[in-house]
């Protein structure tokens, strides 16, 4: 039984990232290629997840806007209308 | 440039003689109130020069953020002094941004072009920053309601928000 669970490949997961008062929460992700992360926008402000030059995910107010996170790697990611918003999304191999 | 950091050192030098006027006496929750939402207002008619004059798209992109955020938080403002009961009151640090807003539009008024988006830009820097001054120092501290401190803290976060994203088209522009 152990040994089947520990063969079988990782379940894709989503993980939430709340918005609120211009912070993102938890700022810090750990997630695997395969998982999708959810920003959930409590402000009524427009927000951006986005990496320069990479990509952006615009979430708007009192909405939930997400990405499945297609390559193994580490961004430092903030908000394009406030700088000020960042965080980092650490992706592992599944 | 000398002009406009002089306008801008102007309006500090205007909003810390409204702060000493009232060192003694702070200002109370209905004059807060009143000075936070005159700072939105003020920046949305900024905003909607801006729009009018010009044909940068940085710049439009920018001042439309500004008008969305700044109703926005007003908004909340609005709905909030509703809620407490509390009627916003006019005092001298509103009077004060309002004065030098006012002149900082008439100037705007007669640029174009790059002159126009670069003075504009520059001004928003030095509002936002003045504002956040502002909060930081005097209004947040001398809230008494906890909700009203609570989004004068958001307001800062926005601001400060504002501030950066300002500095980054500015940069833009070079």
């Amino acid at each position: 039984m152990a040994l089947t669970i520990a063969a079988a490949p990782a379940k894709a997961e989503t993980i939430e990232v709340t918005i609120e008062k211009l912070v993102f929460s938890p700022a810090s992700i750990e997630a695997k290629v395969g998982d999708t992360i959810e920003w959930v926008n409590k402000d009524v402000f427009a927000h951006t997840a986005t990496v320069k030059g990479d990509w952006e995910v615009m979430i708007p107010p009192k909405t939930s806007a997400s990405m499945i996170l297609q390559k193994a790697e580490a961004f430092d990611y903030f908000c394009r209308f406030h700088p000020n918003m960042k965080g980092r999304l650490t992706v592992t191999s599944p | 440039m000398f002009i406009r950091s002089t306008t801008a050192l102007a309006a500090l030098f205007l909003l810390s003689a409204a702060t000493l006027a009232q060192a003694s006496d702070k200002p109370s929750d209905p004059q807060i109130a009143h000075i936070a939402y005159t700072a939105g207002v003020l920046d949305v008619e900024a905003a909607v020069q801006a729009l009018k004059k010009s044909k940068n798209k940085e710049i439009l992109d920018f001042a439309k953020d500004m008008v969305r955020d700044h109703e926005a938080v007003n908004k909340q403002a609005l709905d909030l002094v509703k809620k407490l009961n509390v009627t916003p009151e006019d005092n001298a640090t509103s009077k004060a941004l309002t004065k030098v807003a006012d002149e900082e539009r008439a100037k705007l008024a007669k640029l174009d072009g790059a002159a126009f988006d670069k003075a504009y830009v520059d001004n928003e820097v030095a509002y936002h920053k003045q504002v956040n001054g502002a909060l930081e120092t005097l209004l947040i501290p001398s809230a008494e309601n906890a909700e009203l401190k609570s989004l004068l803290e958001t307001g800062l976060k926005l601001f400060q928000g504002h501030e950066q994203h300002a500095e980054h088209v500015a940069g833009m522009l070079k």
